[in-house]
């Protein structure tokens, strides 16, 4: 077995006397597309917050790429390589989509300490921002100002800004969420294909999109992880059904 | 504008639409018409036109600055005239100690004025909101009573310098028109400056953490840091409009930098209209011209201009930077 792109080892996380991570163990396999499902409260969304640094965890440690963050704050993460999309669209409303993806892409490439020059005018940056949109199928929105984009192009924006940021492990919280079945389509299409690429940490209610992207499971209920393996072993899986999949399956 | 099909081909588009490079009919008219002020003079009021005309230049060089953090920033200080007190008083301490020549009390200035305003931004920006008001309003508050326990120099009466700073010798800044043009050139520069630094990768990280700080970090950006680095560049240009003043008016005092002055700066920008610099200049004319004008029927003008800006900020929401967009969109050409 490859190394783990990212090992979160005997993580655990109270909001008062809610336990909402567990002592929990995962690792996540490089270019791996690794879903994490489970009823809502299960911890998912705070989970993924603790992995890319927007909350700290109380005990427990977070190996990535073989390096220790567990205490970095959230924009160090994301210099090494740890992007993120949010459950509820996280953009720069007021910015063109083309400027919200060159703004990651400016994140990696050279100083943004500089005052002199249009940062709108570099084709440096410009170009491969629209790499990014044209990724999405956002190209021909690429000067639309976010804020009107559709909620479907927006989820795809922050898709193109995670991807602008050249990634080694992306966190997906939820991506269908609030989609129409054409965009969620759409959306698994397009994760399907980039998939592959860098490793994944996918958290998704909708069930169909999970068990045709993962390639592995890890089935998580009150901050504890129940079951991790492939998705046939986890839908069989007898404790699974019981507590999760009877009622999301059927 | 529509996209063009071409932008499909992913091909980068030369501008993107933020910013125009194009040369803007405002900017240039507000700097055409205070160069062009000087030539009034002999026709009206004389050398008093040039003292208000530096008077309002000055001040809106610590509102443009102050537009890059509350316009850009959305990092609203409410001790933004400690700065121009700093400026102020660089000039008359090293005026009273015999030190009478810009090419030491302008740095001095500048840099009394970032070194405050990085002691301070370390510790206000790591609050938000309300909070980031009242700390900044806090330190503005120290500054002044500092200021006004300095004994040796005047305490609260203040400080009156002897003459105004020479340049390498040269007394260039005692003609009034020499020192409108020093003014002048001054404000261009920092217009300038600032009008670069928003549309630079700088500026455009610290508008993108206006619009949404927590996106800023997820793409890996410290917005702290650029935000203390804003702070610290916006002091410094409160500290060469507070060098500016201490020569124009040749006296320093605490109340420059009290926290009315610091909130007059606040209604400046606002009245002018946030986030366009443009508007910051407009502002501080508007403001002091208003109260130039209002004065001279009554000592309680304020109880006039209260309710004026109450009904700006009412029915022009952009302020008057809006307004003027709106008339130029309903009678003009764009």
């Amino acid at each position: 077995m490859p190394e783990a792109m990212l090992r979160l080892e005997r993580l655990r996380k109270k909001f008062g006397a809610l336990v909402v991570t567990d002592d929990l163990t995962l690792d996540v396999r490089p270019n791996e597309l690794h879903a994490v499902i489970g009823p809502n409260g299960a911890g998912k969304t705070t989970l993924i917050n603790q992995i890319s640094g927007l909350v700290s965890p109380d005990a427990g440690s977070i190996v990535f790429a073989g390096r220790d963050i567990t205490t970095l704050p959230m924009h160090t993460r994301a210099g090494l390589g740890v992007a993120r999309t949010f459950q509820v669209s996280s953009i720069l409303p007021g910015f063109s989509a083309l400027e919200n993806v060159a703004l990651a892409v400016q994140a990696r490439s050279g100083s943004s300490f500089r005052v002199l020059g249009r940062a709108a005018a570099e084709p440096a940056l410009n170009a491969p921002a629209m790499a990014a949109l044209a990724d999405v199928g956002l190209a021909e929105r690429a000067l639309t100002p976010a804020g009107q984009l559709s909620h479907g192009e927006k989820r795809a924006l922050e898709l193109a800004i995670a991807l602008a940021m050249e990634p080694k492990l992306l966190l997906l919280d939820e991506p269908m969420a609030g989609t129409g079945r054409d965009e969620t389509t759409r959306l698994v299409r397009m994760l399907d294909r980039l998939k592959g690429r860098f490793a994944v940490v996918l958290v998704e209610h909708d069930m169909t999109a999970v068990f045709a992207l993962a390639d592995r499971i890890s089935v998580l209920i009150y901050g504890r992880i129940i079951a991790t393996g492939a998705p046939a072993e986890v839908r069989a899986d007898q404790r699974v059904v019981a507590a999760y999949l009877g009622d999301e399956m059927e | 504008m529509p996209p063009t099909l071409s932008l499909a081909t992913s091909r980068a588009p030369k501008s993107a639409p933020t910013t125009r490079r194009r040369l803007e009919a405002l900017p240039v008219g507000i700097f055409l018409a205070f160069a062009a002020l000087p030539a009034a003079a002999p026709f009206a009021g004389g050398e008093h036109l040039l003292t208000l005309g530096s008077r309002v230049m000055i001040f809106a060089i610590a509102a443009v600055a102050l537009d890059l953090l509350v316009g850009y920033g959305a990092l609203i200080s409410f001790g933004h005239a400690a700065f121009i007190g700093l400026g102020a008083y660089a000039v008359g301490i090293l005026a009273a100690h015999g030190i009478g020549d810009a090419l030491i009390s302008l740095p001095a200035a500048l840099a009394a004025s970032a070194l405050y305003a990085f002691l301070t931004g370390i510790v206000c920006l790591r609050t938000k909101g309300v909070y980031f008001i009242m700390i900044t309003l806090a330190f503005g508050q120290m500054a002044f009573f500092t200021a006004s326990s300095l004994a040796p120099y005047g305490g609260d009466d203040g400080l009156t310098i002897a003459a105004r700073s020479t340049f390498a010798g040269f007394a260039l800044l005692k003609n009034e028109r020499a020192f409108y043009y020093v003014v002048f050139v001054a404000l261009l520069g920092t217009y300038l400056f600032c009008r670069a630094l928003v549309g630079s990768r700088f500026g455009r990280v610290l508008r993108g953490a206006k619009e949404n700080p927590v996106r800023m970090a997820a793409m890996g950006f410290d917005v702290y840091r650029f935000q203390l680095a804003t702070y610290v560049i916006a002091g410094m240009l409160g500290g060469l409009s507070g060098f500016l003043l201490a020569n124009a008016s040749e006296f320093v005092s605490p109340a420059y930098m009290s926290w009315q002055r610091s909130g007059e700066l606040i209604v400046m920008v606002l009245l002018g209209g946030l986030g366009s610099l443009n508007g910051a200049i407009i502002g501080s004319a508007a403001f002091l011209l208003t109260e130039e004008w209002l004065s001279g029927f009554t000592e309680d003008w304020k109880v006039i201009f209260g309710p004026v800006l109450v009904l700006v900020v009412l029915f022009a929401r952009g302020g008057l930077i809006g307004v003027i967009a709106e008339l130029r969109r309903r009678f003009g050409r764009a």
